[in-house]
Order: structure tokens, then C-alpha cells, then sequence
């Protein structure tokens, strides 16, 4: 119960720094992307603000032995660049490109009532499905 | 261009016009100062780090959406609450904000379903291939040094870049 309260407000204050670095927008992040265009540097600052936070934060937190409703920080212990991280990366990209969407704004989309994320969820989840089924 | 904008340039002492090519680059440059939001920008920044931060120290996970999402799947019963709740909670937040400040989000009209679905399916499978997306890499990996991190957000920009690129000034297309 603990860990679903705290994952709640999590998401809510996720939600709500998304929205406000009106990332939720698709012209805006297609406009990042376009540096040989109209260039809007803003996701640069969103990223920034989020990583002074989460650099300073994540190694004091990761210094103590186990979370605080937890036994185990559950995270990846791969340390090897390989063939899908590159690959994988690259196709999000390309997808990033087109919709001007990253799975974070897909599922905030739902609360600013907006269809496209609809359409985003769906197909991302069909992703999800098709990279189950090749990697089998 | 806003034409009230360029009368406040003007009696801030600017003067361009369109017609000559070092005003046009000044122009373009004011352009550019109109779309960026940089205030906002780093302050929901500030939040999303908090928000990843509060993730780990309490329940001692990367607040990656591409991975929380994927893992509904496949999750165990205990694990599918916290994630459906982390997700909700982003909803959450979404509609409150868009309740305080109504009117600031609007919507993108008229983009083709199908080329939304196409970009939907790629960040679907390219995030499950690569372990993450602009969270979970971006911000969580590179907090914590993971090269993989730094590879992955590297590798996704260059190739958001030339996307954009390629379809915005190669073939032409804006949406």
C-alpha cells in the first residue's frame, strides 16, 4: 500500500513538471528536434532541471543500503554498450521524430483529454507486443 | 510574424526589415526567443527530477515510463499496482495542471493518424529494444553515470535529429 501511495504522488508531480514544461506538446518537441529550423531549445532546459535534481539526489539515495519501503533498488546492472540499446535507441528516435511523442507525454496526453495520446498508447503498446514476440 | 511584436521591437530601438539579410537573421533569432519557454521548462524539469528522486528513495525504482509501461504485461500482481498508480498519478497531474492553467495545452489538429500510429509502433519497440526512453535514459541513467544511459540518450537524439531533418527539409514536410 505504501508503495502504490508513493508511486501515486510520484506520478502526479511527474505529470504535472510534464505538462508544465509543456513537453505534452508535439510541435514543441518536434521543434527541438528541428535544429536546422525553427529551433526550440526548450527540452534542453527540461532535461537539465531534471538532471540537477536527479544527479545531486539519486547518489546520495543510492549510497544507502536498501530504498525506504523496499529490500532492493531494482535497477539495471548492465554496464556493456551493445547492439539492441544502440539499435533499440535509434527506432525510438526515428518514432520520436515523426509523432513528436516520447512515452511520458503519451500517457499525460490522457489528462489533458487529448486523442492523439490515445492513438500513441495503442500503438506503443503494439511495439511493446512485436518486440515480445521478436525477441522470442 | 505577430505584427504587435514587431511594433514593440521597434520601439525597443530594433529596426528590422525582412529585406536585408543581417535584419533577417535578427529576425529570425526573435523567432526563435518567441517559442522558447525556458522558466517553464526548467521548472517542470525540476519537478520530473523530484519526481524520479521520491521513486527511488522511497520504493527504490528507476522512473522509466517505457519500462513501468512495458512491465504491465508481464507483471506480477504486486508489481502491476505500483505501476498502474505511477501512470494514474501522471494523468493526475496532467489534468491538474490543465485545470489550473486552462487554455495553455492545444491540441495538434489534423496530423495524419496512421504516420501518429507508425511513430506510436517505433517508440514502442525501439524503447523494449533499448531498455528505455527519455526517462528512464535520460533522466534516471545519466544521473547515475550508466554509459549505457549516455549511449542511449546520445544515440535517440541523433537519430530524433535527423528524422525531423529528413522529413522537415529533405522531403519538405511540415505537420
Amino acid at each position: 500500500m505504501k508503495l502504490i501511495l508513493v508511486a501515486l504522488v510520484s506520478g502526479i508531480l511527474f505529470g504535472f513538471g510534464l505538462t508544465l514544461s509543456q513537453m505534452t506538446n508535439p510541435v514543441k518537441v518536434i521543434n527541438f528536434l528541428d535544429i536546422a529550423g525553427n529551433w526550440d531549445p526548450s527540452l534542453i532546459f527540461v532535461m537539465a532541471g531534471a538532471l540537477a535534481v536527479t544527479t545531486l539526489c539519486f547518489n546520495k539515495i543510492l549510497k544507502r543500503p536498501t530504498p525506504l519501503f523496499d529490500k532492493a533498488f531494482y535497477m539495471s546492472s548492465k554496464s556493456v554498450i551493445d547492439f539492441p540499446l544502440l539499435m533499440g535507441s535509434a527506432i525510438f528516435g526515428i518514432g520520436w521524430g515523426i509523432s513528436g511523442y516520447c512515452p511520458g507525454p503519451s500517457v499525460a496526453g490522457l489528462g489533458l483529454g487529448s486523442k492523439e495520446s490515445v492513438v500513441m498508447l495503442i500503438s506503443l503498446f503494439l511495439g511493446f507486443f512485436a518486440h515480445r514476440l521478436v525477441k522470442r | 510574424m505577430n505584427p504587435n511584436k514587431y511594433k514593440d521591437w521597434c520601439k525597443l530601438g530594433f529596426r528590422p526589415s525582412p529585406t536585408n539579410e543581417l535584419n533577417q537573421n535578427l529576425l529570425n533569432l526573435l523567432q526563435i526567443m518567441e517559442n522558447f519557454t525556458p522558466f517553464s521548462a526548467i521548472s517542470g524539469g525540476i519537478l520530473i527530477g523530484l519526481s524520479a528522486s521520491l521513486l527511488l528513495l522511497f520504493n527504490g525504482r528507476i522512473a522509466g515510463i517505457s519500462g513501468i509501461m512495458g512491465g504491465l504485461i508481464h507483471a506480477s500482481r504486486e508489481e502491476l499496482f505500483w505501476r498502474i498508480a505511477f501512470l494514474l498519478g501522471i494523468v493526475i497531474g496532467a489534468f491538474l495542471f490543465d485545470q489550473i492553467n486552462p487554455g495553455l495545452y492545444q491540441a495538434r489538429e489534423n496530423f495524419p493518424v496512421w504516420l501518429l500510429g507508425l511513430g506510436g509502433f517505433l517508440v514502442g519497440f525501439g524503447t523494449r529494444m533499448g531498455n528505455g526512453c527519455t526517462s528512464g535514459h535520460a533522466v534516471c541513467g545519466i544521473a547515475r553515470f550508466s554509459i549505457r544511459s549516455i549511449a542511449a540518450t546520445i544515440t535517440f537524439m541523433l537519430s530524433g535529429f535527423l528524422t525531423v531533418f529528413v522529413i522537415r527539409h529533405v522531403m519538405g514536410v511540415t505537420l
